[in-house]
């Protein structure tokens, strides 16, 4: 160890480069501490020819089609979280948008922002769990970029991704192409992932662990664009706002009405629990590895088979369709056989005081 | 779930509708008291499957409904002193003071935090001891216990920086004062059942023998509102006023005496305004003088707040069942979720925001069938 002594002693040359537990301003520095940083954090996770070229920019081969393309930047605290870390959320929520516009996703890219201080130990379970998320999403990490900033500028670390896919002839679902008579279908239980946060973040424990549901979503799309194809009208990855916001966004770009039944919707049991006891509705809460879609009614079956057939679509469910009445509304049948409405939040849901 | 989705039964459910319905020869008018069932109404639609046998009036129970501006100002003033780490429950943050809300005060870089309980407020100024950890004490009966366990605790327990900033209110004074209202509508009460899991039903039997009104003590889940709403039926239909339980799982005649027993140790009755309604007197809870050391109005000088309520919010109406919050020119208008005029629109157990959220469709119904 030279650098601290040799620092304290004003002998030594100031560039530390001994071995380093956690992330220094160094390491954004541009230098030897940076290349260093890329070289033993990040390339062996993400090893591939066009990532190992090391040039400014990636070079992409991606046919004469139309692309896909789509970012995010992922803030999340906890880090690291039962199901899954920022990294492999990095991966899945990019992704995912990009398959929800009908496309295979095929590259993406990354730029960190790592605070100073960040242990390499949580750094590299973050990066090797991207790594393994891009591999079993089927895609490469082709471009990169690490920033450092002081501690107290940044929570840990935040990490941007944009990926790109290609679109398939005809398969093109959107927003906006919901008809009266389709039917709403959600790939699997929903609320999972926002509730497993907030149990980590809020020291809730509960009887049963919650498991974020953060995976890939590609490979339900492969199944529904070859088992339905171009009847798939609307694809949509329920995120921040849960199944609720999604829904009122599609109601409201197609013009239509959703009807939805409560007792048709799959809700874990802890998590039904665990929003119960916090006075949280379910619907709000942001899911990261679940879609909903919007096919023909006489397509419905085939869907959910299609979906079933990914172990992460085997609990898949119709729980909604489409309607004339009430454009641009979302409602729910309850079990009494009432009707409420299911409404855009003002902002984040609040725990309710008894 | 267990023990939930027993209570959600949709066959069951629909059978007590047609219950209260066979019962009902006239349209009878019943106010749910606690905020916890308006919500249950609304969200399941119940007051829709009662069309015709039951008008459901929102009663006053939403302790964000009712907290005083001006406790909501001294609120804001503590979250934003330097030293003060200030809690509270979630849905207090959003909540429009005079100029601002919590929400507003933390983006200024006030420190306010989210608490599920009291006591992980206490615990937090265990490991504070640097810092003034403020708990914001609302609600009824039903949080009176917990809230008078930390103060308890805290004096066990020798931690000098903790303190609440108390805004309790009691039920029976509020059924009292809308009952002796010349414009009061309301025949019979659901009284809360978490209330009475605290506090039995003792104090409501001379309520329903004064004022000839049935009371049942009820609980949350939507199959507990139906029962609820045909066991005071069948008393008006029979013209009997007694205080009934409904919600037997739960509540016993004496309630819960540990915990009333520590809320008597701890609180006091006093005077307290009601956001909306006025001074109810004896209607509130403050802590005695044996422990005022923990009353964050006595720690902290907060200098003379002075408040005015919106003109155009009309909360006061609503609370009282005179007014049904769809009727309320700025609902929906002037006063939504978003940019709450009046507390009843921001917490999601307001009568206002439960009509918002919820409701919205039925109010454009009639405007579609035409």
């Amino acid at each position: 160890m030279t650098d601290a002594n040799g620092l304290a002693s004003g002998l030594a040359c100031a560039i530390p480069h001994a071995p380093h537990d956690r992330v220094q301003l160094g390491h954004g520095s541009g230098g030897k501490l940076s290349a260093a940083l890329v070289r033993d954090h990040f390339l062996p996770h993400f090893a591939n020819p066009i990532l190992d070229r090391l040039g400014d920019g990636a070079t992409l081969a991606l046919g004469t089609g139309d692309i896909a393309l789509s970012t995010d930047t992922f803030v999340v605290h906890p880090l690291e979280f039962p199901g899954g870390n920022i990294g492999s959320l990095a991966v899945h929520g990019t992704v995912n948008d990009v398959a929800m516009a009908g496309a295979t996703p095929l590259h993406l890219t990354a730029g960190f922002v790592l605070e100073e201080g960040l242990p390499f130990a949580l750094l590299d379970r973050v990066v090797a769990a991207m790594g393994a998320a891009a591999r079993a999403a089927g895609v490469t990490l082709v471009a990169g970029d690490t920033k450092v900033v002081e501690r107290g500028k940044a929570d840990g670390l935040f990490i941007n991704t944009t990926g790109i896919g290609i679109l398939h002839p005809g398969f093109r679902p959107a927003p906006d192409r919901a008809r009266e008579g389709d039917v709403v279908l959600v790939s699997g239980p929903i609320a999972r992932h926002g509730m497993a946060i907030m149990a980590v973040r809020e020291g809730l424990a509960f009887e049963a662990d919650i498991t974020s549901d953060s995976a890939a979503l590609p490979p339900l799309v492969a199944r529904l664009r070859e088992q339905v194809g171009p009847e798939v009208h609307v694809l949509r990855d329920p995120t921040r706002g849960g199944v609720a916001s999604a829904l009122n966004e599609i109601a409201a770009a197609s013009a239509v009405g959703i009807e939805l039944a409560e007792d048709a919707i799959p809700i874990p049991g802890a998590v039904a629990a665990a929003c119960e006891m916090l006075g949280l509705d379910p619907l709000y809460v942001a899911n990261e590895g679940t879609l909903l879609a919007i096919v023909p009614a006489s397509r419905a079956d085939d869907a959910l088979a299609a979906l079933r057939r990914e172990p992460i679509g085997r609990d898949a469910a119709a729980i909604g369709r489409v309607v004339r009445d009430h454009p641009g509304m979302v409602l729910m049948r309850t079990r009494l056989g009432g009707r409420r409405v299911v409404d855009l939040l003002p902002g984040d849901q609040l725990p309710r005081i008894c | 779930m267990k023990y939930l989705d027993e209570y959600r039964d949709g066959p069951i459910g629909r059978a007590l509708a047609a219950r209260i319905h066979r019962a009902a020869t006239r349209r009878w008018t019943l106010m749910e008291v606690c905020g916890g069932q308006t919500h249950t109404i609304v969200r399941q639609g119940i007051d829709a499957l009662l069309d015709g046998a039951v008008e459901m009036i929102h009663g006053p129970g939403c302790p964000v409904c009712v907290t005083p501006l001006e406790q909501i100002d001294k609120a804001l003033a503590l979250a934003a002193r330097p030293e003060v780490i200030f809690t509270s429950f979630g849905d207090m943050l959003r909540v429009p003071g005079s100029d601002c809300d919590l929400l507003a005060v933390r983006a200024r870089g006030g420190n306010v935090r989210i608490v599920y309980s009291p006591l992980d407020a206490l615990e937090l100024a265990r490991r504070h001891p640097d810092r003034e950890v403020v708990f914001f004490a609302v609600g009824f009966e039903t949080t009176a216990p917990a809230n008078a366990m930390a103060v308890w605790r805290a004096r066990e327990l020798g931690i000098p920086n903790f303190s609440i900033l108390v805004s309790h209110v009691t039920v029976p004074p509020a059924m009292r004062a809308i009952l002796a209202d010349p414009a009061n509508r309301v025949q019979g009460f659901l009284a809360a059942g978490h209330v009475c899991a605290v506090m039995g039903w003792t104090e409501y039997e001379p309520i329903a023998a004064a004022h000839r009104v049935p009371i049942v003590v009820t609980g949350f889940e939507p199959l507990d509102i139906l029962e609820g709403i045909a066991m005071a039926v069948e008393q008006l239909e029979s013209g009997r006023h007694e205080v009934e339980n409904q919600y037997v799982r739960s509540v016993t005649r004496e309630g819960t005496v540990p915990a009333r027993t520590l809320v008597e140790q701890v609180f006091e009755l006093a005077d307290r305004r009601w956001r909306g309604i006025g001074t109810i007197p004896m209607s509130g809870l403050t802590l005695r003088p044996a422990f005022a050391d923990y009353d964050a109005e006595r720690r902290f000088d907060l200098g003379t707040i002075r408040v005015s309520e919106p003109a155009e919010c009309r909360a006061g109406e609503v609370l009282t069942g005179q007014l049904k919050p769809r009727d309320c020119p700025a609902f929906g208008r002037a006063c939504t979720p978003e940019h709450p005029l009046g507390a009843p629109m921001v917490s999601s157990e307001g009568a206002c925001a439960a009509y918002f959220n919820y409701g919205r469709y039925r109010a454009a119904e009639p405007a579609e069938a035409g």
